[in-house]
């Protein structure tokens, strides 16, 4: 058969792990700053991991992250947050603006967040957040995001006239 | 042969008869050693009797119990032991038998009753009860010979006669159910719910609060006065008689088990559905039950496999431990050559997947597959990719790695459906075979549950190490091939 016959490209890659299985959602300037830029990646699963888009500050100039803080109040922490079960009873609901975390490097801070949003599971190296939209929600969840396609259209645009930073 | 009427008998069938119960009921309460021969009621002797002709003083034509009736109804058993059990109800019953083609050795023959005839024959009991226990033959209700065991007593034979002599026992995996309802008296029941609430708590499943349970358990709690209080004694009569249901036939499922290879990277386990919508258009269990099923002419089937791979994997070798449980079969038995041919017509349908161990297997046995599933190890095969040019000595190193444990947070690609856990899975054993400068081939030994995938890409860091820290470039698995379930059931089958 066809399918098992290995086909290896030796100078090309095959499609990444994030190719194979996700979609690349994004939003630009993140409550209104300029290029905070996020991009969210949707596994065929309804998952959703939250990362930076590679135009976002933080990742620019070689700058390094000092800390993350998931402490968003005093009673609320991102990380410590335990869930339970296959329905991950004791998960953080989130909503548009709610932020996930705050993240200092070096003379920048700032305050990430924003999704129509359930449950939060604590962060891994590489990532912000993992999010499961209730079954419902999966599909609207992304309405308001660019796809890859427009996120570089934006990006473009962003290099020809560039906005002054606020 | 007539029925002899003992003198001593004489008040409690005249109260009965007067009642309005039908022959086979007055039988049932005298519950005298000539109705059933229970002195004898050894397991032989119950065998025997089940497959023998029905006592000819059964007949109620024969007995001097026939009497005109205001009704002609029984209001104890509403017609079942007294119009029912007949050669009618035995040809309806073997119609459906062989409409569905069924094959068997024996059969059990079930029936199932409306609750209310418990409630009548309670209402029966307390009127006859200070005569039935001046016979001192019968202490409790309890030994009054039930109306379900009659119909059986009476119907088993006839059934059998019918059958062309087939075996009708008492325990069979085939059943042959009869139901019996009668609507315009199931309101009989309901009073006892205001008695005894407790035991007529809604559930889900059924239909009515009023299952024959409850209702036994309700009347078992009632007292005398009470019942007396609420209904009638003796039980009313009424003009029509029960109605018998659709007969419905049922072979107690067939377990079977064997191995299976799968050859093919576009194929799942089990149909793939996204929003109800079909992805692929096969499946490694619907191959495999397609045949099974059509020679067991099963209803339906359960498949269930020792662990399972993905459906861009492969399993080869000696292929992954599978059980099947086969529903309704209506031809059920198979021996072992014939069992072969079935193995043969699967493997000759399709070269994406093939069986071999094909047998029968208890339901038992099915446990065994499931037992200590972690403590098992697994062999795989995976073809990775590395971002960084490699040689051949930048790999070795991973032949001398033993006993790895990793830290396993729930792969995100199963995350949506299993808890969120750090599960610690041990590598047993690595060996690299390099092929080019961005690729190699790496075998593991790996307990079973480890995530194979997630171990090479690293899954944003959430398997700890993964090969990406190992060779501190970025990983990725391009093929991933099962070498070996190492699960010694079921049983080897010579070829
Ligand atoms: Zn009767």
């Amino acid at each position: 058969m066809d399918d098992d016959v290995t086909h290896v490209e030796t100078e090309t890659r095959a499609p990444s792990v994030i190719d194979r299985y996700y979609t690349r959602w994004y939003r630009t300037d993140l409550k209104g700053k300029p290029s905070e830029d996020h991009c969210i990646l949707q596994h065929s699963n309804r998952i959703c991991v939250v990362t930076l888009a590679e135009t976002h500050p933080i990742l620019q100039n070689g700058r390094t992250i000092k800390s993350i803080n998931y402490q968003i109040s005093d009673c609320c922490s991102r990380l410590k947050n335990k869930v339970s079960g296959k329905s991950k009873r004791g998960g953080q609901f989130l909503t548009d603006f709610a932020p996930l975390c705050r993240i200092t490097c070096e003379a920048y801070q700032v305050a990430t967040g924003n999704l129509t949003i359930l449950a939060i599971i604590p962060f891994t190296e590489g990532y912000i957040a993992v999010i499961l939209p209730k079954l419902e929600e999966s599909k609207s969840i992304t309405e308001n995001l660019l796809t890859r396609d427009e996120f570089e259209k934006v990006v473009a645009k962003r290099n020809i006239f560039p906005s002054q930073p606020s | 042969v007539m029925l002899p009427l003992k003198e001593k008998d004489k008040p409690l069938v005249q109260k009965l008869l007067s009642s309005g119960c039908c022959p086979r009921c007055v039988l049932r309460f005298q519950n005298n050693s000539s109705f059933i021969n229970k002195s004898q009621s050894d397991a032989d002797a119950e065998q025997e009797a089940d497959e023998a002709p029905p006592p000819k003083r059964f007949k109620p034509e024969e007995t001097e119990l026939m009497r005109e009736e205001e009704s002609p109804v029984c209001p104890v058993c509403l017609g079942v032991l007294q119009e029912h059990c007949d050669q009618t109800l035995a040809s309806k019953v073997a119609e459906a038998i062989k409409t569905e083609n069924y094959e068997f050795d024996s059969l059990v023959l079930s029936v199932s009753l409306p609750a209310q005839l418990c409630v009548r024959e309670h209402s029966c009991w307390l009127h006859v009860k200070t005569e039935v226990r001046a016979k001192s033959l019968v202490l409790g209700k309890d030994d009054v010979i039930q109306v379900k065991e009659a119909f059986k007593w009476n119907m088993q034979s006839l059934v059998s006669k019918t059958l062309g002599g087939a075996a009708v026992v008492s325990k069979s995996a085939f059943e042959v159910g009869v139901e019996f309802v009668h609507p315009d008296t199931d309101k009989d029941c309901h009073f006892l719910a205001t008695t005894c609430s407790d035991c007529f708590k809604p559930t889900k499943n059924k239909e009515s609060v009023f299952t024959r349970m409850a209702v036994v358990k309700a009347l078992e709690k009632i007292s005398d006065t009470n019942f007396l209080k609420h209904y009638p004694c003796p039980p009313p009569r009424h003009s029509s008689s029960c109605v018998s249901r659709d007969v419905q036939c049922l072979h107690t499922s067939v377990f079977i088990a064997g191995r299976y290879n799968k050859f093919c990277r576009s194929l799942p386990q089990t149909p793939w559905l996204i929003n109800g919508e079909r992805r692929m258009e096969s499946s490694v269990e619907e191959l495999i039950a397609g045949p099974i099923l059509e020679t067991f002419r099963a209803t339906g089937f359960n498949f269930s496999s020792s662990g399972r791979e993905d459906v861009d994997v492969r399993t080869l070798g000696n292929g992954r431990p599978f059980a099947m449980e086969l529903i309704n079969p209506h031809k059920p038995k198979f021996n072992r050559d014939q069992i072969k041919k079935i193995q043969q017509e699967i493997n000759d349908s399709s070269d994406k997947i093939r069986v071999r161990d094909l047998q029968i297997v208890s339901r038992e046995a099915m446990g065994r597959m499931k037992e200590g599933e972690e403590e098992k190890t697994k062999s795989y095969r995976a073809l990775v990719w590395t971002e960084k040019p490699i040689e051949k000595e930048d790999i070795s190193f991973l032949n001398d790695i033993k006993e790895l444990t990793l830290d396993q947070k729930t792969p995100l690609r199963v995350l949506h459906r299993r808890a969120l856990a750090v599960r610690p899975r041990v590598i047993h054993s690595m060996s690299s075979e390099y092929r080019d400068t961005h690729h190699f081939y790496l075998e593991l030994k790996t307990q079973a549950g480890t995530y194979i995938k997630e171990f090479v890409h690293g899954d944003f860091g959430r398997t700890k190490p993964n090969m990406c820290q190992l060779l501190q470039t970025e990983t990725d698995i391009l093929e991933l091939d099962v070498e070996s379930v190492d699960v010694d059931w079921p049983p080897p089958i010579p070829e």
